[in-house]
């Protein structure tokens, strides 16, 4: 039993390994060509700065790069859960009623469709440059399309038998939701919630190139490129890579925590 | 026979007690479990109105086990569907413990289980049990109390913590219908519950129902597919045919010993009689339809082969 499980963990190691090898590999092929490249042609900072300039300012400004990163999250993070929160009402309402449906959905792709980072600069003005508001506010926007058509799909899902069953159990409509649709349409969020988070994260950061409070990555990537500081303006764009990561594999974990709970 | 009387309205009888007719008003003796009276059911689809039920009289006692058989369409689902309340008829009396179908499904006079299990996936087998119980407001203790009987009456006491998706088909099945048992409804009513199931699962499913329905007195109302299911199961075989779907013939199965149904009955003569004689009757039904040139074979004549 006990050679078994670990030659499994040992084959389920292996495969972890086969997988993960050739795309870590080809990044440091990358790297080491992006370096090579750099050094021979002797390509000037502000065109492109070498990886080693980079991690070297990454060392330097760690702590800096760090804090930005959290400023950056926390609004990542509030911005996510209002539009999700308001995303998951709207559909709970649109799954209820025909004409409210019919008003949300369409809104929902308009909303999709619309640039929402250029409203950025319109909210700066709405509600001051010294607030994250504006940027809370615009990845709640980005966040909200796909968590609501996704979760309405979802509510949308009850399987007939269970419809017949809580029927026969002459249930309300407040207990049919509580006990099926919405436990039914929780996977469903929350793919809706993984979709979102990466173009929460981009929003997020976009959202602080049009000025306003300079404590984000993206107001640090602007300001370090204004003072020709591009291995620094890098280390940041380093920053926002490893923060959408981490959002990313965040949502992830929790996507497939719901779906195994439901036995998917 | 297994004509048990049961008490009807098992559940704290509010309901029961307030329809209940008024003193001195003559009493019709105790009400059927099931009566229908010139029901009829119309669907209006796309291609036109469907006579899905076509002047269906029937009723079934307190305790008594009756099967409702027949081709597709013949409409067998849809009378389990109008005594569940998941449809109402288009013309037509029906009346379950005496009372509207409406009335018996709010007050939970009946337990129902699908083909398909329907089992929430992400509640614990457990859980799933005590849905019913808990939508009706019955305290933890006493739920849990509950579901730990009614699992081992289905022999899943082991499973209890284990979600739906774990389990077999069968296992599944065997769920659903404790849980259909979960409030001591005096009517069962199971519309093909066995059919998703292979041909060993569904025997020993078969025999574990009748003891179950022994241990619980319900009447029950079970649609299938297969005459030996329905010969196995039933005090009576409804036989239906279809295009309109109506009753053609009743078969009262009369098999020997003390009514105890086990394995062994499957291979005894009786039980060969009965299963030709509702084969029979399903043919003889199918006489709209001549070119068959079915001969009229005495019913009830035992030939005893090709059970196929």
């Amino acid at each position: 039993m006990s050679t078994t499980t670990s030659s499994a963990v040992r084959a389920a190691g292996g495969d972890v390994l086969r997988r993960a090898l050739p795309p870590v590999l080809l990044g440091v092929v990358g790297l080491a060509a992006w370096q090579a490249l750099v050094v021979a042609a002797d390509v000037p900072p502000f065109l492109l700065p070498s990886p080693t300039a980079i991690v070297e300012q990454l060392v330097e400004v760690g702590p800096l790069v760090l804090e930005a990163s959290l400023a950056t999250g926390a609004n990542v993070l509030v911005g996510t859960l209002l539009g999700a929160v308001v995303a998951v009402l709207a559909a709970l309402l649109a799954a209820r009623s025909r004409p409210v449906d019919a008003v949300l959905s369409p809104t929902a792709a308009a909303i999709a469709v619309l640039p929402i980072v250029a409203l950025a600069p319109v909210l700066n003005t709405m509600f001051g440059t010294t607030t994250t508001t504006p940027r809370r506010l615009v990845v709640a926007a980005v966040v909200f399309a796909p968590v609501f058509v996704t979760t309405l799909r979802g509510l949308r899902q009850v399987l007939p038998v269970h419809r017949e069953l809580l029927r026969s159990y002459a249930a309300t409509p407040a207990q049919l939701a509580r006990t099926v649709t919405i436990p039914g349409a929780l996977p469903y969020l929350f793919t809706g919630l993984r979709i979102a988070s990466s173009t929460g994260v981009i929003a997020a950061v976009v959202a602080e190139y049009f000025g306003g409070l300079q404590d984000g990555l993206g107001s640090r990537i602007t300001s370090a490129a204004a003072n020709s500081a591009y291995p620094r303006a890098w280390a940041f764009v380093v920053g926002a890579i490893l923060l959408g990561l981490a959002v990313y594999l965040l949502t992830l974990a929790a996507e497939r925590l719901v779906a195994r709970r439901q036995g998917l | 026979m297994r004509s048990i009387p049961v008490p009807t309205g098992s559940r704290s009888g509010s309901t029961t007690s307030a329809v209940a007719p008024a003193a001195g008003a003559p009493r019709p003796g105790p009400a059927a479990a099931v009566r229908a009276v010139g029901v009829h059911k119309r669907f209006r689809t796309r291609a036109g109105v469907v006579t899905a039920l076509q002047d269906v009289h029937l009723e079934v006692a307190a305790g008594e086990f009756v099967s409702l058989i027949g081709p597709s369409g013949c409409g067998k689902s849809t009378l389990l569907r109008l005594v569940a309340d998941l449809e109402e008829p288009t013309s037509g009396e029906l009346s379950v413990f005496g009372k509207a179908p409406r009335v018996a499904r709010e007050a939970q006079d009946y337990g129902i289980a699908f083909q398909q299990a329907g089992l929430l996936p992400w509640r614990s087998v457990r859980g799933n049990v005590e849905l019913p119980l808990e939508l009706h407001g019955v305290g933890r203790r006493e739920r849990a109390g509950r579901a730990r009987e009614l699992l081992a009456l289905v022999g899943l006491s082991d499973f209890a913590d284990h979600t739906p998706a774990q389990l077999s088909g069968g296992m599944q099945q065997r769920v659903a219908i404790a849980r259909a048992l979960a409030e001591r409804p005096s009517l069962l009513l199971m519309d093909e519950p066995f059919g998703a199931l292979d041909e060993m699962t569904r025997e020993r499913m078969q025999t574990e129902l009748v003891r179950i329905c022994a241990e619980s007195g319900a009447a029950v109302v079970f649609v299938t597919h297969s005459i030996p299911e329905a010969v196995f199961l039933s005090d009576r075989v409804v036989v239906m045919s279809p295009r309109p779907g109506r009753i053609s013939a009743v078969v009262p199965i009369r098999l020997p010993g003390t009514g105890e149904r086990t394995e062994g009955l499957r291979e005894d003569a009786a039980f060969f009689a009965a299963v030709t004689a509702v084969r029979e009757a399903l043919h003889g039904g199918a006489a709209g339809t001549p070119a068959v040139a079915a001969p009229e074979t005495a019913a009830g004549a035992p030939r005893g082969v090709d059970l196929r």
